[in-house]
């Protein structure tokens, strides 16, 4: 098979087979909190995907050449979420001066993404599964389509949960969790799609 | 009196579960079974009651620009003594659990309980703050275990109770099944605690 079908199927079984939210339960706070809007929804995913695909890279690179080699692989979990915090902030810096107006359009979500569970789980899962720096990029970036993805649908449904008449009880949390729910038997639907492929 | 407000706000007014809706991912994810529920429940207790105890000592000591990255680093350490310990003595309950035990450091009550109580409270109550949320966290992740894995198995605590004729709805145990117990979870807290509440005004 060739590479470059093998990178689709990937993305593919990220996406829609092992979404981070639906199937990984990965990101549910800010699938939660950040999903009221489209437009909040659509810059969430992007800068999540953004900071997914650079962390991935350097808690790999962190990972094998001080961690390994030092024999200190058990105080992976408090230097990876140092260096994402780290990481994040650096980020927010850079697209401060960079590009004001994208800045702005992610406003308050950048710093959230320290807690995002997805960033720490993703970069612990590449680790685990034994990927080589190439896939742990390819699992970042595709990780954070899925985020962005299953946001952005969910979104969509809140928006229109908006207008309709909830019982008052249901309200808020407990509907938008239901859908979610409803929203992720869908994705139920999608297992098994790329059985056999990878 | 304040130790009695300390245990009825972590358990009801203000239980991180079913009234913040914090730590939304652990609650869906090790759900599956009232035993994982149960675990990770006295797993993040055990992180709360240490990282509240050891803030609310250094509270005077931590420069107030840098608190978030100290409170995450000593949060950070609890998680690596719990994740240890597991898997030095319950590695069955360490596999079910997997990669939620180190992602408890991003678990949001944690934080939140940092920052809200024990970066301005005394040692002793802030453990015993760090005490009740998180058994306020545990009944949740039982009751919501519970229901899924009855539904879903057939079993509670992996002993057969609603009879062999029983057939499983495989779903609860799956991913939607999380999702909407959970959300079943909080409307019921909320009819309860609002008809508590609305006795208490027309007693008043």
């Amino acid at each position: 098979m060739s590479e470059i079908l093998r990178v689709l199927i990937i993305v593919i079984n990220a996406v829609l087979v092992e979404n981070v939210v639906m199937s990984k339960f990965l990101g549910i706070c800010p699938f939660l909190g950040v999903s009221k809007k489209i437009d909040t929804a659509v810059s969430m995913g992007i800068a999540v995907t953004f900071v997914l695909a650079l962390s991935s890279v350097i808690t790999f690179l962190i990972h094998y050449s001080i961690l390994v080699p030092m024999g200190m692989e058990y105080m992976q979990t408090i230097v990876f979420i140092l260096v994402i915090a780290a990481l994040v902030q650096f980020v927010e810096m850079f697209i401060k001066k960079a590009s004001p107006a994208l800045y702005k359009a992610l406003g308050i979500y950048l710093p959230l993404i320290t807690t995002n569970c997805c960033v720490l789980g993703i970069a612990i899962l590449n680790i685990q599964n034994g990927y080589n720096l190439f896939y742990t990029l390819l699992a970042g970036i595709s990780g954070g389509i899925s985020f962005t993805f299953a946001i952005v649908l969910f979104a969509g449904i809140r928006e229109r949960l908006d207008t309709s008449d909830i019982p008052p009880a249901l309200q808020g949390f407990p509907i938008a969790l239901i859908s979610a729910g409803l929203m992720s038997i869908a994705f139920l639907g999608f297992s098994g799609l790329t059985s056999g492929l990878l | 009196m304040k130790f009695k407000s300390i245990v009825k706000n972590g358990i009801i007014t203000e239980n991180p579960t079913f009234r913040l809706v914090l730590g939304t991912c652990p609650t869906i994810a090790v759900s599956t079974s009232a035993a994982n529920g149960l675990g990770m429940g006295l797993a993040a207790t055990f992180v709360l009651l240490g990282s509240n105890l050891v803030i609310s000592l250094l509270r005077n000591f931590i420069p107030d620009k840098v608190r978030i990255p100290a409170f995450v680093v000593i949060i950070a350490s609890f998680v690596t003594i719990v994740e240890l310990l597991m898997k030095a003595f319950l590695p069955a309950l360490n596999e079910s659990l997997g990669i939620f035990i180190p992602l408890i450091v991003v678990n949001c009550i944690i934080l939140a309980r940092a920052e809200a109580f024990a970066s301005k409270n005394g040692p002793i109550a802030s453990a015993a703050d760090g005490i009740f949320m998180g058994l306020g966290f545990t009944m949740s992740l039982v009751i919501i275990s519970s229901i899924r894995e009855i539904l879903g198995a057939g079993t509670w605590f992996g002993a057969q109770v609603l009879g062999a004729s029983f057939q499983p709805a495989t779903m609860f145990a799956q991913a939607p099944g999380g999702f909407i117990v959970f959300g079943f979870y909080i409307a019921a807290a909320n009819l309860i605690v609002g008809y508590f509440e609305k006795r208490k005004g027309a007693k008043a």
